[in-house]
């Protein structure tokens, strides 16, 4: 349940912005979750409900943004998707791979009134 | 951690005394009793209110205006940051005061059971002759652990988490400050038993060493990837076990290669002493390298200088 650590980051992140924007309100937030990344974006989603209560992000609806697992594969000398680690190449059965995107975890942007 | 808000409580003890963590600035939930529907956690006390938190309509705007929110505009504030930015800068500042100092420092992780801390006391025996060392040790509850390393006569700060399932490295940086760790030491951290949420947290450390026990089961790399993608290192620890169990190494590397491709593999046995001096030769090459970085780091020297000075300037104000 480390969701509660990253729900709380998530908070940090929205409530420093919506004081420097002046904003009363955070009514969406959105976030870039990698397919790779360490969090399952149901229990995070739990969280972030649970720790934005009483906060300026109280009832924010939470937009996750997906972006795909994609690794350098050696042998084959270029990109390809990777739906997860210990995957092999959908194209040589490789595992020489060298992940290159699907690892982000970033609050986006938010939505504020 | 109770299953209804997920909330830990914000129970972290260093060596036992409560740290004052730097929360956030918004009332969370604990802060505001009726702002969580009643639920009841675990060990029977009951938490929130049905009743709604209130939200003013109005407030006051700069220079006196007055908005009522539900006339404001909308706007979308572009933000692009790290979730764990944070983190990541509390871990670079811990790496940074560990590169000054050239400090080697280990971040163990595996699931509980893994043989971690019997791992570590036979460590420290064998180079506490020839090496300062230091430990973080990191548990949900008691100090059990740190006694441990403590009757080795090392010097150990016992974090503990309360029903937090990682150490993060603000817990780390609070331990370095109370430890102190020696120049050219090695400095190893025992993370909470837990083969998913540690994975995620930089604590500052130079390696992560992932331990796995034969008792375990091989196919660990493949249920929890992250761990393994995130290690190092990884030690096969009770390898005098292997009669006993139906444990294949080398599919149990091969699992761990897949996922991270090359990761070094040593087979040990913190009990029987078996593979150790692998182990402990890899350290001692860790600690070397870490002693020549920071001697061919200027800049580093000069904040060490200075850190130093500063600390000579105030003993000698004491005196």
């Amino acid at each position: 349940m480390h969701e509660v650590a990253l729900a709380e980051g998530v908070l940090r992140i929205v409530e420093d912005a919506a004081i420097r924007c002046q904003a009363s309100r955070v009514h969406t937030v959105w976030l870039e979750i990698g397919a790779l990344a360490h969090v399952e974006p149901r229990a995070l989603r739990f969280c972030f409900d649970a720790v934005t209560r009483g906060s300026v992000a109280d009832g924010a609806a939470l937009e996750i943004e997906t972006r795909p697992g994609m690794a350098w594969c050696m042998p084959c000398g270029e990109h390809v998707a990777l739906a997860g680690f210990g995957d092999a190449c959908p194209n040589c059965g490789s595992y020489q791979l060298q992940v290159v995107g699907g690892e982000e975890m970033r609050v986006k942007e938010i939505g504020v009134r | 951690m109770c299953t209804t808000c997920g909330c830990s409580h914000g129970e972290t003890r260093i060596d036992g005394v409560p740290t004052p963590r730097t929360g956030s600035r918004s009332a969370f939930h604990h802060a505001d009793p009726r702002a969580l529907p009643l639920h009841r956690h675990a060990d029977g006390s009951w938490h929130g209110s049905l009743r709604p938190t209130a939200r003013p309509a109005r407030h006051a705007a700069p220079l006196g205006a007055v908005h009522d929110a539900a006339l404001a505009a909308d706007r979308v504030v572009a933000i692009e940051q790290d979730i764990l930015a944070r983190n990541d800068a509390f871990a670079q500042r811990n790496r940074q005061t560990m590169h000054d100092r050239g400090i080697f420092a280990l971040n163990l992780v595996s699931s509980p059971g893994s043989g971690k801390t019997t791992l570590l006391v036979r460590t420290i025996e064998a180079l506490k002759a020839s090496l300062a060392m230091a430990v973080v040790e990191g548990d949900q509850q008691t100090s059990l652990d740190a006694d441990r390393i403590r009757a080795t006569g090392a010097a150990a700060v016992q974090i503990n988490t309360g029903r937090g399932c990682h150490l993060d490295a603000q817990m780390v940086g609070d331990a370095l400050t109370t430890l102190d760790p020696a120049e050219d030491s090695l400095l190893l951290i025992e993370n909470v038993g837990n083969l998913v949420c540690p994975a995620a947290f930089d604590l500052g450390e130079t390696h992560k060493v992932v331990i796995l026990s034969v008792t375990e089961g091989d196919d660990k790399p493949q249920k929890y990837p992250d761990m393994f993608r995130a290690a190092d290192l990884m030690l096969i620890n009770k390898v005098d076990l292997l009669p006993y169990v139906a444990f294949d190494v080398d599919a149990a590397s091969a699992r761990a290669r897949a996922i991270r491709p090359g990761l070094p593999v040593m087979c040990v046995s913190a009990t029987s002493g078996e593979g150790l001096a692998a182990w402990l030769s890899w350290i001692e090459h860790g600690c070397a390298a870490a002693r020549n970085a920071r001697d061919r780091n200027a800049e580093g020297l000069r904040r060490r200088v200075a850190e130093l000075e500063a600390k000579l300037a105030a003993a000698a104000r004491g005196s």
